[in-house]
């Protein structure tokens, strides 16, 4: 890698990082520079997916040419979401198929997204983490990473290489988990059936920690596990191999000052990274 | 318009899904599904080096036979012509009905045999005979179990796969008067045995067999059925007519084309390497062949199929009806195959019913889909069935029939996803006033306008600033590792 010139990456953020998680976007900016790539992130919305998935493809054209536009000073597209990365790079080149000026972009544009973790192993070939986790978690392979990606052996790979974590695989890691983006609200009643068997599928690991690509499905999980009463802590597997879990845990409080500085005390000093939030409290 | 799709509870999906969710007996038939048929398959496929080469083939295949439809039918009904068969074209469902009695009466039947075909369902053919004097028995034990029952199948291969052991032999014994109280249906097997009995009587005395097709075969004038029971050789052998009843798109070439699909249909469909029964049938009986039919007609069904052809479903007309769909579907696991309110349940249903009884009334089945993408991924065909399911939602968002809510919602959506600086002060706004709001406990167990996700999941309260506005703090920002 060295021999490389730095490689300058727009990061795509997702529309939930941004809104709900800005821990998981920091994550990834650490782990893409710890990478020895350049990362900037441009000023950006949403990939278009509620659109598209909604059968309005004249406003996801719009909302693709935007995101196209501007991400083309890059040499990399990223974003810490299967589901995001596969709209941008297998939907869009759909999207303005035979279209003279805006195919070419696309397909371009296309080339060079990727999926977070998938970029870390299969672009600029990182092989470990400098991270650490005493914990036994387990991997839900979000469907558009595992299926339109091809993500599935570099999170664990990579997971295997933070130290103290073991890894335990749940029945049927490779099935919905009923998110599905806009149809778990509109057909709720199938979307609890199926998250409910993830729940009890990730129970059965005995993992403390599930983790996941997608903060979508992520959301859908640990909040179906927390309504059902189970402290199993939910996290962004970015959050973890970038050492960066003192936040805490999606759906959870911040502990109150007091309990905060006893378990920092309790845990010691370690490669654990204070994400940026800690900073503003 | 078709008899069958007066019944179509398809426009009231969400009820139907809601009442299947709350059936025990239902949630329970359909782990057979979820766990069988996908262990099954998966089993077959790895053991054959060259399955997943097999399927381009299949694919390959169905799409040359599509790209040449026009002339495999003419070669097809020549050498069926030359073997004294006789083909009988329908360009929708009712022409099939009136095709098939006319075929009835001329035979004199009263009573014919029938194996199993999701054709015969999609045209409503059983109920259509009932009504004209004709009574049709089916020879599956899954039909049967079904006719007994008056339901459509719930699965296109297993068509009472949402009935447990126990509810069918509480259907038996109430139809089978002549059953001893103490007679043992705990088995499936005793179960079929005293539906062969029963079936035997009724084989004898058909007037005609009436089956469907798997495959047509052009370069000989062959239909193919593929079956476990063997029902299908007695419907079709012993009654002095045979009808067979197909829809265009089963067609293929060759003999050799024949193989290569047999090949990845039952490993797909139950996971099985062959059914226990593949027959090939070429005209009625010859001079001196011992037995079979006197007569064999072969009725060709359109229902809107030529009209997909040039069209963007046309990729559906590859479907060899294996049922692997929906074997993988997560929502099909859920809430079982009689949801979809019509004949064609699962994935390959939430594409092809739309096509055959409008979008219309058929809206929420290509909907109900979270794109998971697992059906595209077993499809023996690979039929791009997601963004099939996807083209739908197109033509109803065009066609304005999407709900209003959604539309409203997606519209306002959109209005800010369109203008990043605007939506990067909304999406900031948002956060401080949920993460306010719901800090102390770290999330919410209600929302306004959330109340499908509240209903039953807890939702994350946001960290606080978004992370664009944090970024334009960047350098504020602590490296990992620095005291806090």
């Amino acid at each position: 890698m060295a021999e490389h010139e730095a490689r300058r990456v727009g990061l795509f953020v997702t529309c939930l990082v941004d809104l709900i998680r800005p821990t998981v976007g920091f994550a990834a900016v650490k782990l893409m520079e710890d990478a020895r790539c350049i990362v900037d992130v441009p000023r950006q919305s949403c990939c278009g997916q509620p659109a598209f998935n909604s059968g309005d493809r004249a406003t996801t054209r719009e909302i693709a040419a935007q995101v196209i536009a501007a991400f083309e000073p890059f040499d990399y597209v990223v974003a810490p979401s299967g589901s995001c990365a596969g709209m941008l790079k297998v939907h869009y080149p759909e999207l303005f198929r035979g279209d003279p000026n805006w195919q070419p972009r696309a397909d371009a544009f296309a080339a060079k997204t990727y999926e977070l973790v998938a970029f870390l192993v299969d672009v600029c070939g990182v092989s470990r983490v400098a991270a650490r986790l005493d914990a036994t978690a387990t991997y839900h392979d979000s469907c558009s990473g595992l299926r339109e990606l091809g993500v599935h052996d570099q999170p664990r790979a990579l997971l295997r290489t933070v130290e103290g974590l073991r890894l335990a695989e749940m029945r049927d890691a490779n099935v919905c988990c009923g998110f599905g983006g806009t149809f778990c609200v509109k057909y709720p009643d199938i979307s609890d059936a199926i998250v409910g068997k993830k729940a009890a599928a990730i129970a059965a690991t005995g993992a403390g920690l599930l983790l996941a690509g997608d903060l979508g499905c992520l959301m859908n999980m640990a909040g179906k596990l927390q309504r059902e009463g189970s402290t199993i802590e939910v996290r962004h597997v970015a959050e973890v191999l970038a050492g960066m879990t003192r936040e805490p845990a999606i759906g959870l409080p911040a502990p109150d000052p007091a309990a905060k500085a006893a378990a920092s005390k309790a845990a010691g000093p370690g490669p654990a990274g204070v994400g940026p939030m800690g900073a503003k409290r | 318009m078709t008899l069958a799709s007066h019944i179509a509870t398809s426009p009231r999906f969400k009820d139907n899904a809601k009442a299947a969710l709350a059936d025990p007996d239902l949630q329970n038939a359909l782990k057979f599904v979820e766990v069988n048929f996908i262990a099954r398959r998966r089993e077959v496929a790895e053991r054959l080096p060259e399955f997943e080469a097999l399927r381009d083939s299949a694919r390959d295949i169905k799409d040359h036979t599509l790209a040449y439809l026009d002339l495999y039918l003419e070669a097809y009904e020549e050498r069926l012509t030359a073997q004294g068969g006789r083909l009988h074209y329908a360009v929708s469902a009712d022409d099939a009905r009136r095709i098939i009695l006319d075929i009835c009466r001329d035979a004199g039947a009263r009573t014919v045999t029938k194996g199993k075909s999701m054709v015969a369902e999609e045209i409503g053919l059983n109920d259509f005979l009932e009504g004209n004097g004709v009574t049709p028995v089916e020879t599956d034990l899954g039909e049967y179990i079904i006719q007994l029952r008056h339901e459509l199948p719930s699965h296109i291969i297993a068509p009472a796969v949402h009935l447990t052991k126990a509810q069918v032999e509480d259907d038996f014994r109430r139809v089978h008067t002549h059953l001893a109280p103490d007679r043992n249906l705990a088995e499936p097997t005793s179960l079929l045995a005293e539906a062969r009995g029963v079936l035997r009587e009724k084989f004898l005395a058909a007037d005609v067999g009436i089956t469907g097709a798997n495959f047509l075969v052009a370069e000989t004038g062959t239909s193919v059925i593929v079956t476990n029971e063997g029902n299908g050789d007695l419907t079709q052998t012993l009654p002095k007519v045979h009808i067979v009843l197909a829809s265009l798109e089963k067609l293929v070439p060759t003999l050799e084309d024949l193989a290569q699909l047999l090949r990845v249909l039952a490993r797909s469909a139950t996971g099985q390497e062959m059914s226990v029964y593949t027959t090939l049938s070429t005209g009625p009986r010859r001079a001196d062949d011992p037995d079979g039919p006197g007569a064999y007609h072969v009725v060709l069904l359109d229902n809107g199929r030529s009209s997909m052809i040039g069209g963007e479903f046309r990729d559906m007309l590859r479907c060899i009806r294996c049922g692997a769909c929906m074997n993988h579907c997560p929502v099909y696991h859920a809430v079982g195959g009689h949801a979809y309110g019509w004949v064609y349940p699962g994935p390959m249903g939430a594409v092809l019913t739309p096509s055959l009884i409008g979008i219309d009334k058929a809206g929420h089945l290509p909907n109900a889909s979270t794109f998971c993408g697992r059906c595209e991924d077993v499809c023996p065909v690979r039929i791009p069935l997601p963004r099939m399911m996807r083209s739908w939602r197109e033509r109803e968002f065009e066609r304005h029939l999407s709900p209003a809510t959604v539309r409203g919602g997606l519209a306002a959506w959109a209005f800010f996803a369109k203008r990043p600086r605007l939506y990067g002060l909304a999406a900031a706004m948002a956060a401080r006033v949920l993460h306010w709001a719901g800090a102390a406990r770290g999330r919410f167990s209600w929302l306004p306008l959330a109340s499908g996700w509240t209903r039953y999941r807890d939702f994350p309260a946001p960290q606080g600033e978004t992370f664009q506005s944090r970024w334009k703090h960047r350098n504020d920002r602590p490296r990992p590792g620095s005291p806090p």
